[in-house]
């Protein structure tokens, strides 16, 4: 067991866990945040995608104690219910989702993505999201979504 | 997961101290916890090296020393390396997507020597040196086998080298899910010599092409590779890719690198 320190959502926060405990088990399990989704064993899905020191991360392929001292922040950190971040309320306006479960892990990879490039191209949004993998959607309104998140982050 | 002991190594000695104790380097994770997860790996101890100082990238005049915790992510948008080896700051930024090159680094890609990586074939295309806890190993002498590699039980990667070359390109045929190199060849020229590297290909992991190294250096350029072959019999057959199939690619990547030089 080692402590983990982490400030989840801008909240400090520590618990002993065991050492092989995946960051995603950690936000999951231990602090009972489940909009941090697994979608598979192979690190590819992107559905488990959080922030780490304000880059975008899969927490299934991380361990908790290598998180510590770190921020930390998942898809509940961005936005609340009544008030939703700009990707989000893009996401929602664009039909950017059907099951939604590849939803949250979408959402925190574009907002990186347009942090980093605030204005893709279709091109860059589609490379820029190789890590995320949807079976639902077709992609075409994600990236759209995306294309509106920018905008809507930009104004 | 089986259980596991987490260490944070402090130094490089401290980490060599660990591994010759029995543990396993961590590095970006990107590979070791899948494996992990899969549970093809029990490591009692993790020794993570995210606290030893070794990243970094470094203009040591006629090379770049890129520190053994550097990430893809890093080396992509170094600008140093995008204007010394503009193909070698291409091929971190191809290496599957942004999550995985935010976190995986260079020293575990070259460790672990998977046949379908691609910094293997950067370190062997352009000639580079692996620097370790006790020694320079030359690139042509440290990949031995499909995962395996020169390094001692107790010997870590601290850094790799790239010679600055005149010309270089990397191509690689994606795996369309996990974008890692169905083939992928690294093309260098310089001075008089060109060096060809094969990645994804082979069962015996990353080779040179001495036939195609020939033809390239009497005329560089993407027609001398017209008679090319391949022997289909050292080639990986998959559910990607059937052994001729895989053949044919490395010689048409390597003209594509050609043609992109
Ligand atoms: C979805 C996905 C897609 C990928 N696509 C590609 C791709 O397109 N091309 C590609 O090349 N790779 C790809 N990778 C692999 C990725 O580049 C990994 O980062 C890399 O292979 C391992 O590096 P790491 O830092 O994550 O090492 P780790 O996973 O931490 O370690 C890997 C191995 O190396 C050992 N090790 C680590 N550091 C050292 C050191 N300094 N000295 C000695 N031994 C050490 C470890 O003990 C372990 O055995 C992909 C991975 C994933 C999950
Ligand atoms: S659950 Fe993390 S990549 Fe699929
Ligand atoms: S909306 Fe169902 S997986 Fe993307």
């Amino acid at each position: 067991m080692t402590k983990v320190n982490i400030t989840l959502n801008g909240k400090a926060v520590s618990a002993d866990v065991p050492d092989n405990t995946l960051l995603v088990s950690f936000i999951r399990d231990t602090m009972a945040l489940t909009g941090t989704h697994v979608g598979c064993d192979t690190s590819q899905c992107g559905a488990c995608i959080v922030h780490l020191d304000g880059e975008s991360v899969k927490s299934c392929t991380m361990l908790a104690v290598s998180a510590e001292g770190a921020e930390v922040t998942t898809i509940e950190g961005i936005g609340s219910a009544e008030s939703l971040h700009p990707m989000q309320q893009a996401f929602h306006e664009n039909h950017g989702l059907q099951c939604g479960y590849c939803t949250p892990g979408m959402v925190m990879s574009a907002i990186e993505l347009v942090g980093k490039n605030p204005n893709p191209s279709d091109k860059d949004i589609r490379e820029g999201l190789e890590g995320n993998i949807c079976r639902c959607t077709g992609y075409h309104n994600i990236v759209k979504s995306v294309q509106a998140g920018a905008q809507m982050m930009g104004d | 997961m089986y259980q596991t002991n987490y260490v944070k190594a402090a130094s490089t000695e401290d980490a060599v101290g660990h591994l010759a104790k029995g543990g396993q380097l961590l590095a970006g994770g990107m590979t070791l916890i899948p494996t992990m997860k899969q549970r093809l790996a029990s490591p009692e101890t993790v020794v993570d090296l995210a606290g030893c100082g070794l990243a970094g990238i470094e203009d040591a005049g006629d090379s770049i020393r890129i520190g053994a915790m550097t990430r893809h992510v890093d080396v992509a948008e170094s600008a140093l390396v995008q204007n010394a080896i503009p193909a070698l700051a291409a091929l971190a930024g191809g290496i599957g997507d942004r999550q995985v090159r935010n976190r995986g680094t260079i020293g575990g890609s070259v460790a672990n020597n998977d046949p379908s990586a691609c910094y293997p074939a950067a370190v062997l295309g352009l000639g580079g040196t692996v620097h370790t806890s006790t020694r320079d190993i030359a690139a042509d002498d440290f990949f031995t086998g499909m995962f395996e590699t020169a390094l001692d039980e107790d010997e870590m990667i601290t850094a790799v080298s790239f010679p600055k070359v005149a010309k270089a390109a990397y191509v690689k045929f994606p795996n369309p899910a996990s974008r890692y190199a169905m083939v992928g060849v690294f093309v260098a020229a310089g001075d008089g010599h060109v060096r060809v590297a094969v990645t994804g290909a082979s069962s015996d992991g990353v080779f040179r092409h001495d036939g195609m190294e020939s033809a390239l250096s009497a005329n560089f350029d993407a027609a001398a590779l017209d008679g090319a072959s391949v022997d289909v019999d050292d080639m990986i057959g998959d559910i990607h890719a059937a052994p001729d199939y895989r053949a044919h690619l490395v010689v048409e990547m390597t003209k594509r690198a050609v043609a992109a030089c």
